[in-house]
């Protein structure tokens, strides 16, 4: 038989796109499959990253084009796994394709049919801030740049078909299954976030000035709901302050997880200081249990912060946060534990840094694929110290945040890691071949 | 198909809508109009969207039609679209060098979204000088190399031996590097290694002997890297064994695993002085033998030597989780002992580690936070204990441990003769000393210059299990060039006219990807250029003092006629004329 030389990648994030493209460029033939409409994760989402202050979409959108130009790699977006049969080097993959009812192929990208969209709908990428069309891209530099429908809130009055120049529009197209035969899996589905409502002492979904640090992301970027002005979206105001919360249901053992998410303390204070260049006159206070500096040039990082940005950092984790129903000033309360006395501080908004927990589809994913999640459902490494992309399966392996907390380069390592070891799987199995 | 120098140019320009992205402001089909009327332009159109199939095929009946032999879009960034269009023109049989392309939506369209006058004025300028600089485009050919299937592996510790094997199972030669006598690194000096406590030198026995067995790798002791030349995928590399035994290899892509060393906190804390003030290796040594005795009353000190206000400020990451499990092994082992664990904060990440903080409380192991600004002294008392003073924040106050034990942890840090390597490979070393990866976020795990990558603690202070997913990354960016047995390098390299060059060297210091090196001809020192290497980032150029440097398809000629076709000064030479 004819050795398997491709590879399913499961997930289009920066994990996803590095495993494809390593795979990729030695040669190999690889599937990478996205749930949503267009490649690009998380970090399509961030505003600018630390410790570089690199823009995120800036230094991300090259390698989503390499993604899409590359001629061994096939992107398979609003697609999920399905079903997968049979053993390391002969896979027998199901990806179940969701219908768009636009074209691909006839979609320019043009924006037409969104523009005479009626339909306003909260924006997912914006981590619902602002609106978007039902029919859509997520962001404007999405790969592939094709439109989708969406059709739990498309209201089928045909505008977008009438205005299409392309013919593109299709309401009629079906979901379709589509059949792959793969050597090798790399997981690498990225995380969530904890769901702050449940820590009801900060208010966050009661008080509008309180947000969560993905949101502030979107309402930082210059892509995002204000176009990168920073003011309260409640009432337009220019924030004077803004307070930081970390471990906002991590390192918790009432009501969240009780691991590290690694990367809070290091996102906020590039958020601290990202607020500072936006506004000097708006003071930061990031409220902190234990400053996690441990990557390389973190420390370094908050130095600047501190010395040069004028962030100011509190070890305290507050206990209540109140609003002031006629002015939405928010008050937070807190034990300052380097004096040991209960203080409180005004703010005008309140970023709350959530847990980043494993994607809740990550159960059924790993049901499909016959993967274990460890004890807070993270995909299991088969040996912690010595095969960390290893799984409980020989011929799957796992990478990026799906497999534990941890940042951008150390994702981007790790998925050239899972494409080694799949790597290793196909020339094994093309030697037995030969 | 040849375009030769002499050949006459047939320009053609394609302007892209854009949708309404370019459409919606500037008006196009007038920068139609005016790129007609530019010298050497036959051919011009507009295109709903020029990157779409059908755009794509304007372009290349365009080019058969008229006969064009450069061809200029004017649409959106180069950064993402330019590959697209440069296959474009080769699969039309133009050499992809002969295309050039103006951003007129991110220069235009976007930056002067509400002047759409100016923004058509600002399309206009910024075709003409594209065009200015296509009349002068040359053919350029990117050169193949071959590239050997045999890596070199720098160091023999848990990084270099996990990079070592993974290559090897992909297919590679390996030749693995350890100065030392034996194989294993830092793993030598460890007791257990957290989180899942695995005995260190049973861990180690499997690698050695995996690494023995495994005939696609031969593994050099006692031996150091001695010269390399070369690049990507044809290193010249000399091993040297002891005093006379010298190797050379033929290697592909080279791997630095080289790890770090701990600091020596001399004059810290009572270190040097009391034999009982020992350093965290010293205590996990001790542990490893078993020749630990049982103190009544241990302190561990964090943070000793790392950071620190100025100097040494990085955090070195592993010394918090080594003290957990130092602390608890001696618990485990003398139950009366108390410990006391002095820290800043606490570096318990991930989804295991803080797992060990809570099992390290519930042992009873006592945790004191301390302030940077209020660190804590270490006195010898009279009875031969010494006493730890520590300010407690919680309780407002600063109280004493008599102790008979105190460890510090400090820092990893770089080795002594990271400095030699680093100028023998031509790669930097940040300004913690560790080496400098090319990009921070994503390309973590290699440097600028091709074909040379780093991993473990080389790279920065990490634990095994860390040290080990970045070895395997490193398996799989140095296999790639190998995997493709054969590479296309950069066409756009700088060239140097040897009788302008006064071999001054500077080209040579400036080179970031070291591609440049000297030679002597005819008694005349002149720098050369190792296209292979040489990025084209320009850099030589622009500090060569006498002018010899110039950059394919950034000749000084095609540059000076594009910048005289910038707006400004097409009119100050108007008024000149």
């Amino acid at each position: 038989m004819e050795a398997n030389q491709s590879v399913l990648v499961i997930g289009g994030g920066i994990a996803g796109m590095q495993a494809s493209l390593d795979l990729a460029s030695r040669g190999m033939k690889v599937y990478l499959v996205e749930k949503t409409p267009s490649i690009g994760g998380r970090m399509s989402q961030l505003d600018k990253t630390f410790p570089t202050m690199d823009c995120s979409m800036c230094i991300l959108a090259p390698k989503m084009i390499e993604c899409f130009r590359h001629p061994n790699i096939t992107l398979l977006t609003y697609s999920e796994v399905q079903e997968v049969k049979g053993s390391a080097g002969n896979f027998r993959v199901k990806i179940l394709k969701k219908p768009r009812f636009v074209d691909l192929e006839k979609c320019t990208g043009c924006g037409e049919c969104a523009q005479h969209c009626p339909v306003e709908v909260p924006n997912e990428f914006d981590m619902g801030l602002g609106v978007r069309k039902a029919i859509y891209v997520p962001f404007p530099q999405a790969v592939p740049l094709k439109y989708t429908i969406d059709d739990e809130n498309c209201i089928k009055c045909m505008l977008c078909q009438k205005m299409c120049k392309a013919g593109a529009i299709d309401y009629d197209q079906q979901p379709e299954t589509i059949d792959l035969n793969v050597g090798a899996i790399v997981v690498a589905t990225g995380f969530e976030l904890f769901d702050a409502r449940k820590r009801t002492e900060y208010g966050y979904g009661k008080y509008p000035n309180v947000l969560t640090s993905m949101e502030f992301e979107r309402l930082l970027s210059a892509s995002g709901p204000t176009g990168g002005h920073l003011l309260r979206l409640s009432d337009g105001k220019i924030p004077r302050r803004i307070a930081f919360i970390q471990c906002v249901g991590s390192r918790s053992l009432k009501g969240g997880v009780s691991y590290c998410s690694s990367a809070c303390c290091v996102y906020a204070t590039k958020e601290g200081i990202l607020i500072r260049e936006h506004n000097p006159e708006c003071e930061v206070y990031i409220f902190y249990n234990d400053l996690k500096v441990f990557g390389k040039g973190f420390q370094e990082f908050v130095n600047r912060a501190k010395d040069e940005w004028g962030v100011k950092y509190v070890r305290a984790l507050p206990g209540e946060v109140m609003e002031d129903p006629k002015t939405g000033e928010l008050t937070i309360w807190y034990e300052d534990t380097t004096e040991n006395v209960t203080k409180n501080m005004k703010a005008d908004i309140v970023i709350l840094c959530p847990a980043l927990v494993p994607r809740t589809t990550d159960k059924e994913l790993a049901g499909i694929l016959g993967l274990e999640l460890d004890e807070f459902g993270f995909m299991k490494s088969k040996d912690p110290l010595f095969a960390p992309v290893d799984t409980n399966l020989p011929g799957v392996y796992i990478c990026g945040y799906c497999q534990g907390p941890k940042d951008i380069p150390e994702s981007v390592a790790q998925a050239s890691g899972a494409a080694a070891r799949a790597a290793e799987i196909i020339v094994a199995a093309g030697k037995e071949a030969h | 198909m040849e375009q030769s120098e002499k050949e006459t140019p047939r320009i053609g320009v394609f302007i892209c809508h854009c949708g309404i992205n370019i459409g919606g402001v500037v008006n196009v089909p007038e920068v139609v109009k005016y790129a007609k009327t530019l010298p050497d332009v036959v051919y011009a159109e507009d295109n709903l969207y020029t990157c779409s199939s059908d755009g794509l095929n304007k372009i290349k009946e365009g080019i058969d039609k008229y006969n064009l032999n450069r061809v200029i879009v004017a649409s959106c960034t180069p950064r993402t679209h330019e590959p697209l269009f440069r296959a474009t023109c080769e699969e039309a049989g133009i050499n992809k060098y002969l295309f050039e392309m103006a951003n007129i939506r991110e220069h235009c369209s976007w930056a002067h979204m509400h002047e759409h006058e100016r923004a058509t004025e600002k399309a206009k300028d910024l075709v003409r000088m594209a065009v200015a600089k296509a009349r002068l485009l040359q053919p350029q050919t990117e050169p193949e190399i071959d590239v050997t299937p045999s890596a070199l592996v720098i160091g023999g510790g848990i990084s270099g031996m996990t990079a070592t094997l993974c290559l090897a199972d992909q297919g590679f030669k390996v030749s693995l590097v350890e100065k030392e006598p034996e194989l294993g690194g830092m793993l030598r000096n460890l007791h257990k290694l957290y989180p899942t406590m695995q005995d260190a030198s049973e861990s180690l026995g499997h690698f050695i002997k995996a690494l023995k067995s495994n005939k696609s790798i031969a593994v050099f002791t006692s031996t150091v890297v001695k010269e390399v030349k070369g690049f990507i995928g044809n290193f010249k590399v000399t091993l040297q064994k002891g005093n006379a035994e010298t190797e050379n290899l033929d290697i592909g892509t080279i791997v630095v695993a080289t790890g770090a060393t701990t600091f020596e906190p001399i004059g810290m804390y009572g270190y040097g002085d009391h034999e009982n003030v020992i350093t965290q290796l010293q205590l996990e040594r001790l542990l490893k033998e078993g020749k630990l005795k049982k103190p009544e009353k241990v302190v561990m000190i964090q943070c000793v030597g790392s950071r620190e206000e100025k100097g040494r400020t990085y955090c070195s990451r592993v010394c918090c989780m080594t003290a957990l499990k130092n602390a608890m092994f001696i618990r485990e082992l003398y139950p009366e002992t108390e410990v006391y664990l002095l820290y800043r904060d606490l570096q318990t990440y991930g989804q295991r580690y803080e797992h060990h903080h809570r099992e390290a409380q519930e042992k009873g192991i006592r945790f004191i936070k301390y302030a940077q600004e209020k660190p804590p002294e270490v006195v010898a008392s009279k009875n031969g204990k010494l006493e730890v003073k520590i300010y407690h924040a919680l309780l407002g106050e600063q109280i004493k441990i008599e102790s008979d034990l105190v460890v510090l942890s400090t820092p990893l840090i770089q080795q002594e003769d990271a400095k030699e390597l680093s100028k023998m490979l031509k790669v930097p070393l940040g300004s913690d000393g560790f080496f400098f990866e090319a990009h921070v976020k994503l390309r973590p795990i290699e440097f600028a210059t091709d074909g040379i990558y780093v991993c473990g603690t080389a790279h920065s202070p990490k634990d095994t299990a860390e040290s080990v997913s970045q070895a395997f990354g490193v398996a799989s960016r140095a296999a790639i060039p190998m995997a493709l047995k054969r590479l296309r390098t950069e066409a756009i390299t700088s060239i140097v006219n040897e009788d302008l060059c006064s071999g001054c060297r500077i080209c040579e210091a400036v080179c970031e990807y070291g591609a440049i090196e000297m030679q002597e001809k005819e008694g005349k020192l002149t720098s050369k250029v190792l296209e292979a290497l040489c990025k084209g980032c320009g850099t030589c150029g622009a500090s060569c003092p006498t002018g010899a440097i110039t950059m394919r398809h950034f000749t000084d000629n095609q540059l000076v006629a594009q910048v005289r076709a910038a707006p400004q000064v097409a009119k100050e030479a108007a008024k000149n004329d």
